[in-house]
């Protein structure tokens, strides 16, 4: 597996399939398209930065393109390395509070209610929307009063190392300043197949949304810091890292050695998503489950473009099919149009809402109890957008499982 | 992961084994490298349409048997008019609405406006009896401005030389006007997505009305149903005059809307289709492919009982060639090319080239041959096989769905 970045844009053979299935090209046509802002883009660029277009900024980095593309050119790696190099707009106030997960979540959870209560009024969010240029029907994700990791320490961290089997948490900042619940369902779901959760050391944002706002420096020092302590997880401790967000797992994974040029060839296998890390012991005949009888629920599974680009949807499906009581749904693999803190710009909101449009239809029409999705800024487009909650597969796992029988099945 | 049978490569031919296989109670597996090449569809799927001497044929069932010894189509023997019937009526029971019969060929319209000898051709592209023929006498070829790909000068002349008259004249609309913000985006697959709107569609029925008096026929590039076919039919509806659908340049319209129908029936009767992965690697133990290993997957692999090759040619990755030779890269398996590397490519682009015969080796009963060795459990079908020149043949559709269905039965046997 060749980790480090090549950019094959000489592979292209002006195909134009990328073209077909560029999810912004479809609504904005102010977006050169995948074959142009990418290899073609590229060669001119290579004569002078004079060729660089700014219209690359519209490019949401799904990587559909990718999967796509039939000789393997890596499109999207070659728009993102290019904004990287060439642009000259400079991250504004605006972007470095999108950007900046941690700081935000760390600020806006001590004052949780305040935060919540006033990024939901009215003149609050016509001020962010004039202001900042944060779209005003954007609804933000609510803050938690108390985080994932400050929970954890006083509720859960205690009992961890009396299970067999141990496994390291990259939680993520949703699940730490936003939505808690999924890592208190990780957590309940690990224990009952034997497996002691632990916190990684100095966790940083895996810095997503740094990247796709421009702030690579910090992006790639935080990149640094979180190789470094997954190389200790894993090499120290030999506790593999799992995570539950799709994209966070695609970057740290993929876009770090990619896009940052940060090396995590060593312990690339090790970093892993929940689902999948689970799948494998099932089908290992490591651990097994056993459901409750009367959990019943009409589910559609919605795969997030990161996942799509991972591939590993059908683990998250295979997981889902096995409860008893759920009937699944795959929804037709189509982007949501959020691309992460994209559609929260003003300038990307109708994009954004168009892009998404055709899934919402999906959903709407699906006439399941709600979606599930492994990626968390797909939750919030989808539950703006459309009448059904989102909820991740392992809480549905958490849900449907009965704990105490599976903790004894994986106990003995 | 475990399958009955995993196939690897999801254009026309993997996909048509694997709605086989699963329909016949298989549950299947297929892998994909990127879209497949029906994204280059030139409208039609040959079976066989010209001879050595570039004569066209008329009656290619009653051809096969001149065709050279190591030809696919000769593994099929005295079945292959039934594996063509088979292929006739599948795709129409996955909904793929084709016109045309393996017992006479018919005329299908090239985009700079020539007629070659075809089988089958998609509903809404316009088709011809004979090779000299024209869609009306007086023919208006209509183009959206800036669509390069539909070349109206070069099918005026070819429709004027058969004795047509023609006119050329512009679609003049804002709904398709606006793609031009992105001149290199004005492509047929981007123009057919403007037209999934009622407005649009509107539009360009009563644009086209207003401009048809006087001509017996309209000349449209065929941009139209992305996700349904029946589209063209409302525009013959709605439109005066007759209207003939000509193909215009890839990415084809029709073969896109065709790749999405066969992968959702596949997934609909309960197959695995895993898009954007390649495999990397395989457990192989005499001759018996054992466990294979993807890109996304990593040590996850993946087994079967038996598994297809249908990777494609050159284009499409299945066969690579380097200074040492021409090898087959996912299992290594035997591949027919000439030793000497002169004499791969012929200085004359137009005449037929050896390097498009170059494919792999299979017994009788498209098994993959190792070391001169049938694979236990591995099989070939389409256009990875030897042996075909699809391009001077005109038979590379035919190669694809119909290997793929013997393919299919001798795995169902």
């Amino acid at each position: 597996m060749n980790t480090t970045n090549d950019n094959n844009f000489e592979q292209c053979l002006k195909c134009s399939v990328c073209t077909v299935y560029c999810p912004v090209l479809e609504v904005n046509p102010l977006y050169p398209g995948p074959k142009q802002a990418g290899p073609d883009g590229e060669r001119l660029r290579l004569k002078g930065a004079a060729f660089y277009d700014e219209a690359l900024k519209y490019c949401l980095n799904c990587k559909r393109c990718e999967v796509a593309c039939p000789s393997g050119v890596k499109i999207g790696d070659i728009i993102q390395l290019a904004k990287i190099k060439y642009s000259k707009k400079k991250p504004g106030l605006r972007e470095n509070m999108l950007a900046n997960t941690d700081f935000m979540g760390s600020l806006a959870t001590k004052m949780a209610p305040v935060v919540n209560l006033s990024v939901g009024f009215k003149p609050v969010k016509m001020v962010m929307d004039s202001l900042f240029k944060i779209d005003a029907h954007r609804t933000f994700p609510s803050y938690a009063s108390q985080t994932f990791e400050k929970w954890f320490r006083k509720n859960a961290a205690s009992r961890q190392d009396e299970f067999p089997h141990h496994v390291t948490f990259f939680h993520g900042c949703y699940i730490n300043y936003n939505y808690p619940q999924l890592g208190k369902d990780m957590v309940k779901v690990l224990n009952a197949l034997g497996y002691g959760v632990h916190l990684m050391e100095n966790e940083k944002c895996c810095g997503v949304a740094l990247m796709s706002n421009g702030l690579i420096d910090k992006a790639k020092r935080q990149a640094e810091g979180n190789v470094e302590n997954i190389r200790r997880s894993v090499k120290v401790d030999r506790r593999e890292v799992i995570g539950a967000s799709s994209t966070c797992i695609f970057t740290m994974r993929d876009e770090y050695p990619h896009i940052l040029g940060v090396d995590n060839a060593d312990v690339r296998d090790s970093i892993n998503l929940a689902t999948r890390f689970i799948y494998r012991l099932l089908d290992e005949g490591r651990v097994q489950l056993r459901f409750k009888k009367d959990y019943k629920a009409a589910i559609a599974y919605h795969t997030p473009c990161h996942m799509e680009k991972l591939g590993w949807s059908i683990y998250s499906t295979s997981l889902l099919r096995m409860i008893p009581g759920v009937k699944l749904t795959v929804l037709e693999s189509h982007c949501c149009g959020i691309g992460g803190t994209y559609g929260f710009k003003k300038e990307n909101y109708a994009t954004s809402q168009a892009i998404g449009a055709p899934l919402f239809r999906q959903i709407e029409t699906s006439g399941v109890d709600f979606v599930s999705t492994d990626c968390e800024t797909c939750k919030w487009q989808i539950e703006m957008s459309t009448s059904l909650k989102v909820k991740h597969p392992i809480s549905v796992l958490a849900e449907a499982l009965d704990v105490e029988a599976t903790f004894r099945l994986n106990s003995r | 992961m475990k399958f009955d049978t995993i196939i690897i490569g999801g254009g026309l031919s993997g996909l048509t084994c694997a709605l086989r296989l699963q329909a016949g109670g298989r549950r299947c597996a297929v892998i994909s490298a990127g879209q497949s090449a029906l994204h280059f569809s030139s409208g039609s799927f040959d079976l066989l349409g010209l001879r050595a001497d570039r004569s066209e044929i008329e009656s290619p069932l009653d051809e096969v048997k001149h065709l050279r010894e190591m030809h696919p189509y000769h593994k099929l023997g005295d079945k292959l008019p039934h594996y063509a019937a088979q292929a006739e009526s599948l795709l129409a029971q996955w909904g793929i609405r084709v016109k045309g019969d393996a017992r006479k060929n018919h005329f299908r319209y090239t985009p700079m406006g020539g007629l070659r000898p075809t089988w089958l051709t998609f509903s809404e592209l316009a088709v011809a009896d004979d090779s000299n023929a024209c869609p009306g006498e007086r023919v208006l070829v209509a183009n959206f401005p800036g669509f390069l790909d539909f070349n109206t000068s070069f099918i005026t002349d070819a429709l004027c030389s058969r004795g047509a008259k023609c006119e050329v004249c512009l679609l003049d609309m804002d709904s398709v006007n606006r793609l031009r913000v992105s001149s290199t985006e004005m492509r047929a697959a981007n123009i057919a997505k403007v037209f999934e709107s009622e407005e649009a569609l509107g539009e360009l029925i009563a644009k086209i009305n207003q401009m048809a008096d006087g001509y017996d026929c309209v000349v449209l590039p065929a941009v139209f149903g992305f996700s349904d076919a029946g589209l063209a039919t409302r525009i013959e509806e709605g439109v005066r005059t007759g209207v003939a659908f000509l193909p215009a340049m890839p990415p084809s319209v029709a073969g896109i809307r065709t790749q999405k129908q066969l992968r959702t029936e596949f997934e609909r009767m309960g197959g695995v289709f895993i898009p954007g992965d390649e495999v990397v690697r395989a457990d192989i133990e005499d001759g018996e492919v054992k466990k294979i290993y993807t890109r996304n997957h990593g040590e996850m692999g993946f087994s079967a009982s038996n598994y297809v090759l249908a990777t494609g040619h050159f284009m499409s990755g299945g066969l690579k060639a380097d200074a040492q030779g021409v090898y087959e890269p996912v299992f290594g398996s035997d591949v027919y090319y000439l030793a000497d590397r002169g004499e791969w490519f012929d200085k004359d682009f137009f005449r037929p080239q050896a390097y498009s015969t170059f494919g792999v080796e299979t017994d009788a009963h498209c098994k993959v041959l190792f070391g001169a060795r049938a694979s236990k459990n591995l099989y070939a079908a389409g256009s990875v096989l030897c042996g075909a020149d699809a391009m001077h043949e005109l038979c590379g559709g035919g190669v694809s769905l119909l290997t793929a269905l013997y393919v299919a039965d001798e795995i169902l046997k």
